[in-house]
């Protein structure tokens, strides 16, 4: 048998391109199932995962286009595996349709979006960040995501881990908003040996229960999560529904509902933020930025301090929920705040509402890196 | 009356989650029967309950997973097949059921219906046709007979339809068949046959939508149509699939039988070991 001679966890140090690490990160995530369609420039996560799975006892399939991919990774879950899809913009559009019954159904997956340059075709080989609000807003309705924005390869290996972690622990569809570029580079990833990685499975009904209620919340807002085949005769419907999962279709258990899926990540949102903090315990202007562009905005901050210019990074390793109570705690009045981001400003409005001030925003609406030089301008422009 | 038996249960209560009822369905719609039939055949077929899921899509028909006492999915519009494509290739063990309408599955499903029968999926398809969207008012679909009237072809409808059972044959699929729920004890047979066998399986069920279709296309209402089958049916399962059109006319046959049942390998996933 090919299984036993594959290993699962590749650890070691690794010389390791972005999206071929992000297919490792699943792996070690303990991902046993991908449904996907091939989209440049997320497809050698696929590649890679085709490779991989069968031979670790997992299941690949190439389906007919990204509603079928989204639609597949959700059945899989209930099935009782850990599921993923990866793509990109155009295929991320599609993929919004079930992203929403995966947030109603409280369905644990991943979706990986390498973004590149929108709207539509866009720049399919090309560098984008501007699907950010589309994770937060993409699917109807009310809905409160978590989305993770990786800034290196090492970073597109464990924040899979994180991700399939953060699905299974609240269980719900969980985005990896990565980017071409992050995606494409090839650089140092170490891998931890199998036994130092901390997994996370889902909730489960105790042992023995019968005719377990797919709904009924514990007090930290999830609920334990029933398999299909199990023999607990499960209703699951995108409709709103009750604890039972039968459809109620009134206004008293909608607004209950959609309250529930939106806390259980609002009160866990303390748990769920990651950030990372450079110099901004004194820093006057603060660049906010994340994935690749947060690569030029540390080399624009350092430039800026040898300058004498007291500047400090603060990174999005979550976009979602995005971190308004640290946002509020570093805007006393006196900082100024730089939004690095390839696009139009979708972060930096996030930015300002919570600072409530305004920003100075360095934009570009994709297809290469936003060089330092040009968020160095910002916070020298910012600093005066 | 002398001989009246009194019955204290159906034989497939325990498949019906009455907590549920009333159904949303309206008076001599063809689906309850439909339905029933189904849950006998699941009875009948000897699999574990525990093991038979479920899954449908929007509309009428997308309604049947939620009635059924089974582990049942009620996913999104058209997206049935491939959710239930995740859960069987997640878990062989489960014997899983696409129970949905024509709309959902051949207008914004059929896609996935195409690909599903062309890899062999090893899936158990039941499509209940009224020849309209039901759900939302009567609105004409994919299988709509040309000419007739629905709520968006108050002047005839100007498209020839599908003809499902050729399409579902031409793709490969293994077992097909058509029967409408007039023909209930066929329809039994049939659907045991279909969850006894590998690989994708197809079954159309005719059903009267006196609302939507039938009142406005000469047919009437639920009991009209189902006289209108006994009169234009005609079961030939030799048939010629290509001819097997269905026009919804009093002077048009319905050719019904269980017309494909052959062997083609089940879809296992690249890489899988035999």
């Amino acid at each position: 048998m090919i299984a036993a001679a594959e290993r699962r966890v590749l650890a070691g140090r690794h010389f390791m391109n972005g999206d071929t690490a992000c297919a490792e990160g699943a792996l070690a995530a303990g991902c046993r199932f991908f449904a996907g369609y091939p989209i440049t420039p997320s497809t050698e996560i696929a590649e890679r995962l085709a490779e991989r799975l069968p031979r670790l006892g997992g299941c690949f399939v190439q389906m007919e286009d990204e509603l079928g991919s989204m639609a597949a990774i959700l059945g899989a879950s209930w099935a009782g595996a850990k599921a993923m899809t990866a793509t990109s913009g155009p295929g991320f559009t599609l993929m919004m349709e079930n992203f929403g019954l995966g947030l109603m159904t409280e369905t644990p997956c991943v979706i990986v979006n390498v973004q590149r340059g929108g709207p539509s075709t866009g720049l399919p080989t090309l560098v984008g960040q501007a699907d950010v609000m589309q994770a937060k807003w993409g699917s109807h309705g009310d809905y409160e995501p978590i989305a993770y924005a990786p800034a290196s390869p090492q970073e597109m290996f464990d924040l899979l881990i994180a991700a399939f972690n953060a699905a299974e622990r609240y269980r719900m569809p969980v985005l990896v908003m990565a980017d071409e570029v992050v995606g494409h580079m090839t650089e140092g990833v170490t891998i931890p040996p199998a036994e130092e990685l901390h997994l996370v499975g889902r909730k489960r009904p105790p042992a023995g229960a019968n005719g377990w209620l797919p709904y009924a919340a514990d007090g930290d807002l999830v609920p334990p999560m029933p398999l299909a085949g199990e023999g607990h005769h499960i209703h699951v419907t995108g409709l709103t529904h009750d604890e039972r999962g039968y459809p109620a279709t009134d206004a008293v258990v909608q607004d209950q509902l959609v309250r529930r899926i939106s806390q259980k990540v609002q009160v866990h949102a303390a748990e769920i933020i990651s950030l990372e903090e450079l110099l901004t315990h004194d820093a006057e202007t603060i660049v906010v930025s994340y994935g690749c562009t947060a690569r030029s905005a540390r080399q624009a901050v350092l430039a800026a301090r040898e300058r004498g210019v007291k500047a400090g990074l603060l990174r999005l390793i979550t976009l979602w929920p995005f971190p308004g109570e640290r946002m509020r705690e570093l805007a006393d009045g006196s900082r100024r705040f730089v939004v690095a981001e390839m696009n139009l400003g979708q972060m930096a409005r996030e930015v300002e509402r919570h600072t409530r001030a305004p920003a100075v925003w360095v934009t570009h609406a994709g297809g290469a890196m936003i060089p330092p030089t040009a968020i160095l301008r910002a916070i020298m422009e910012a600093a005066t | 009356m002398s001989g009246e038996i009194y019955v204290q249960a159906h034989p497939v209560d325990h498949l019906v989650r009455a907590d549920r009822l009333p159904h949303i369905w309206c008076p001599g719609c063809g689906l309850g029967s439909a339905t029933a039939c189904f849950a006998s055949a699941m009875v009948d077929s000897g699999l574990p309950l525990d093991k038979q899921v479920v899954v449908s899509g929007i509309g009428c028909t997308g309604r049947v997973a939620g009635y059924l006492n089974v582990d049942s999915f009620h996913t999104t519009h058209g997206r049935a097949i491939p959710f239930a494509i995740g859960l069987k290739l997640a878990n062989p063990e489960l014997q899983v059921t696409v129970f949905s309408g024509d709309g959902d599955m051949f207008a914004i499903g059929g896609n996935h219906f195409l690909h599903a029968a062309r890899r062999n999926v090893d899936l158990n398809v039941v499509c209940i046709n009224n020849f309209n969207y039901g759900m939302t008012g009567g609105q004409f679909g994919p299988t709509t007979p040309l000419g007739a009237r629905t709520t968006t072809t108050p002047h005839g409808n100007a498209e020839p339809p599908f003809n499902l059972v050729h399409v579902a044959s031409s793709l490969g699929a293994v077992f097909v068949a058509r029967w409408t729920v007039l023909h209930i004890r066929q329809l039994h047979r049939s659907m045991l046959r279909a969850l006894d066998k590998r690989g994708f399986r197809f079954i159309e069920v005719l059903a009267p939508c006196p609302v939507g279709f039938g009142k406005s296309n000469d047919i009437g209402e639920g009991l009209d149509e189902m006289w209108f089958y006994r009169r234009q049916c005609v079961i030939d399962p030799e048939t010629d699939l290509a001819q097997a059109t269905i026009e919804m006319k009093h002077d048009s046959r319905i050719v019904l039988g269980d017309f494909v049942d052959i062997e083609r390998p089940v879809f296992r996933p690249s890489g899988w070991e035999e």
